[in-house]
């Protein structure tokens, strides 16, 4: 049942000043699913969804939560949602615990739910031992994890991030990965910023990417490699021991089925292999085979990150 | 809870929480503001203005006791606190407006905890009462330890009339003064987005910028000046005063080689007092909440 689930862009358009950050957005996201919003730094991201939380607002263009429009009813359209947008900063005499029951509160969530919750969202993010602690003495990465406790705490049907894996250490980030993955269920729309592309393909079923300020494709993740290549799978292998140019010309280029295989470093290739995941099966055999030290293989980003490069290069 | 035709959506939605109305969300807020308030080192700093006011206070009383320097202080409760609450009050009232009130809502932007509460389900009218609502609280406490230490001398000295009636309504005009003046300070903070500038800003004016204000207005454009809060400040002594000073008084004087001076002084009768601070209250809480309402968080 994901009925009325939706966010929807509507000519949505900042200038600051002379300069346009976003240029008539019409983007419409339906459904339980988790869409990546992807762009380079500067690429109007934060903006875009600034306007969908009401912090910053439109030049021209509206921004609609299950339909109901942010500019004309902040409150009501926030009422699902759950956001995270640039690492807000919380009243330094509070702690993690009185935060969230502000939050809360001003949620209208009743006392038991959020003590309930609160043990939940504090638990989820690994911040559990700190509940009492005052921020004031926080890092930067603590404290992000306690504002997504924050933006989960309802348990919103909305979920509006902005690289929410900011300022976190690398096993943060894989923490926030899952988190997130673990968050796509039935009724929930999310809607995540992220310029880490392995991350998006990771977490988002669907892709959006803007540059200079205009969408330059929506697509499905799954769609994105057909687009670039259809009917091609790509793969990235990994080696014990460095392999040459002449090993993967002689030994893996021939292998039928394997229409690109590239060097990538000194112990790993790229291959896009073109026919259904039979070929995919007999050419990974054959690979493992040739005993050339194959440790591992796994479906790469590559499609999109090709795709991302492709299509941001033609903004220049 | 009102009947709209989209109350299907809420039902269906697993998001827990049915939001508060805005009136609940500023008490709400003001609340969880006014615990911040009570556990920073402001509120810390704000007490301690007021103790060493007090104090001072207190030792001069006590040191002059029984000699002609101060006999004219005790000799009624209405000198007493016509001088100390009266003249005094509002030194500790500006104090506590700029302490509580001066980056209430620059902070919000300048140190992002703006972000924190402003992506919640509440509208900007509830943010800005609410911790409106916090600054006024944390600056009443204050004035009322200011009053308490009074009180406190005034039973020492005064006898049995320590505790006037005339008090209890300087006490309310001091509150309608401090609406003034926190109205002002938020709107000063809701201009800039950089705390300093918006404390700056309301200490220089509020301490003696807006008196030199007035001084020059009446002095040179001689007219009364009664769009200045500081004009309307002396009114919180009206209470204990047996007869009000005049509304304008012209005085001349000779000047050297002959020439006259006339000087005029303009006092606020009563109700103008009260109807300057009224408006300065309306005027400013209306003016500072469009301001917050369009300000960008970018
Ligand atoms: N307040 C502002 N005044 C002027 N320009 C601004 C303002 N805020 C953002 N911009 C500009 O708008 C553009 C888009 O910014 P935005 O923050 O949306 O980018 P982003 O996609 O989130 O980038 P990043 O990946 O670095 O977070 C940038 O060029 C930025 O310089
Ligand atoms: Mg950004």
């Amino acid at each position: 049942m994901s009925a009325g689930l939706s966010l929807e862009a509507v000519g949505l358009t900042k200038r600051f000043n002379s300069f346009t950050a976003l240029d008539h957005l019409n983007l419409k996201v339906e459904g339980s699913k988790c869409l990546g919003f992807l762009g380079p730094n500067g690429a109007g991201k934060t903006t875009t969804l600034k306007m969908f939380t009401d912090l910053i607002f439109p030049s021209e263009g509206e921004a609609f939560i299950n339909g109901v429009s942010v500019q004309r009813d902040r409150k009501r359209a926030l009422s699902v949602v759950g956001d995270l947008i640039e690492s807000p900063e919380i009243y330094g005499s509070l702690s993690p615990r009185e935060a969230l029951e502000m939050s809360g509160a001003l949620r209208g969530m009743r006392s038991e739910e959020i003590r309930a919750r609160t043990k939940v969202v504090l638990e989820e993010v690994k911040m559990s031992e700190w509940t009492d602690q005052r921020f004031g003495r926080f890092s930067k990465g603590m404290k992000q994890r306690v504002n997504i406790a924050a933006a989960l705490l309802s348990d919103p049907e909305v979920l509006i991030l902005d690289e929410p894996s900011t300022g976190l250490d690398p096993r943060g980030m894989a923490e926030v990965r899952s988190i997130v993955r673990s968050l796509k269920s039935e009724h929930r729309l999310i809607f995540m910023s992220s310029h880490i592309l392995s991350e998006v393909v990771d977490v988002c079923d669907e892709v959006a990417l803007i540059d200079h300020g205009r969408l330059l494709f929506y697509d499905t993740l799954e769609n994105v490699s057909t687009r670039l290549n259809a009917n091609a799978s790509s793969v990235e292998l990994s080696f014990v021991r460095p392999i040459s140019e002449e090993t993967i010309a002689s030994q893996i280029r021939p292998i039928p089925g394997v229409t690109t295989a590239l060097l990538v470093g000194p112990q790993r290739a790229r291959l896009i292999i073109s026919g259904g995941p039979e070929t995919q099966a007999q050419v990974l055999e054959r690979i493992a085979g040739a005993r050339l030290g194959l440790v591992s293989f796994e479906p790469s980003t590559s499609a999109l990150e090709e795709l991302y490069l492709r299509e941001i290069s033609k903004g220049d | 809870m009102a009947a709209t035709p989209t109350a299907t959506a809420e039902s269906t939605s697993r998001t827990i929480g049915q939001v508060p109305e805005t009136w609940r969300q500023s008490l709400l807020l003001s609340r969880y503001q006014f615990r911040d308030y009570l556990r920073s080192r402001r509120f810390i700093l704000m007490m301690a203005i007021v103790v060493a006011i007090g104090a001072i206070i207190s030792f001069i009383l006590a040191y002059f006791h029984g000699t002609t320097t101060i006999a004219g202080l005790t000799s009624s409760s209405d000198a007493f606190y016509g001088s100390f609450w009266g003249g005094g009050a509002y030194v500790v009232i500006i104090f506590a407006g700029i302490i509580f009130g001066g980056d209430a809502i620059a902070g919000e932007f300048q140190n992002k905890t703006g972000y924190f509460l402003m992506g919640l389900p509440i509208r900007r009218a509830a943010v800005y009462v609410g911790k409106f609502l916090a600054s006024l609280g944390a600056s009443i406490a204050a004035m009322v330890v200011y009053l308490v230490i009074l009180v406190g001398n005034g039973a020492v000295y005064l006898g049995t009339g320590f505790f006037p009636f005339a008090l209890v309504e300087s006490f309310a005009i001091a509150l309608l003064y401090l609406l003034a003046l926190l109205g002002a300070v938020f709107l000063f903070s809701s201009m800039f987005k950089n705390s300093l500038y918006a404390v700056l800003v309301v200490a220089i004016l509020f301490l003696f910028g807006f008196t030199i204000l007035q001084d020059l207005i009446v002095a040179l454009v001689k007219i009364e000046p009664w769009f200045i809060i500081d004009y309307a400040r002396v009114t919180i002594a009206y209470p204990f005063d047996a007869t009000l000073p005049p509304h304008i008084a012209t005085t001349t004087t000779m000047g050297p080689r002959g020439t006259r001076i006339t000087t005029t002084t303009y006092s606020p009768t009563y109700p103008e007092g009260l109807a300057i601070m009224a408006g300065y209250f309306i005027f400013t809480a209306i003016a500072g909440l469009f301001l917050f309402e369009r300000e960008e968080f970018t």
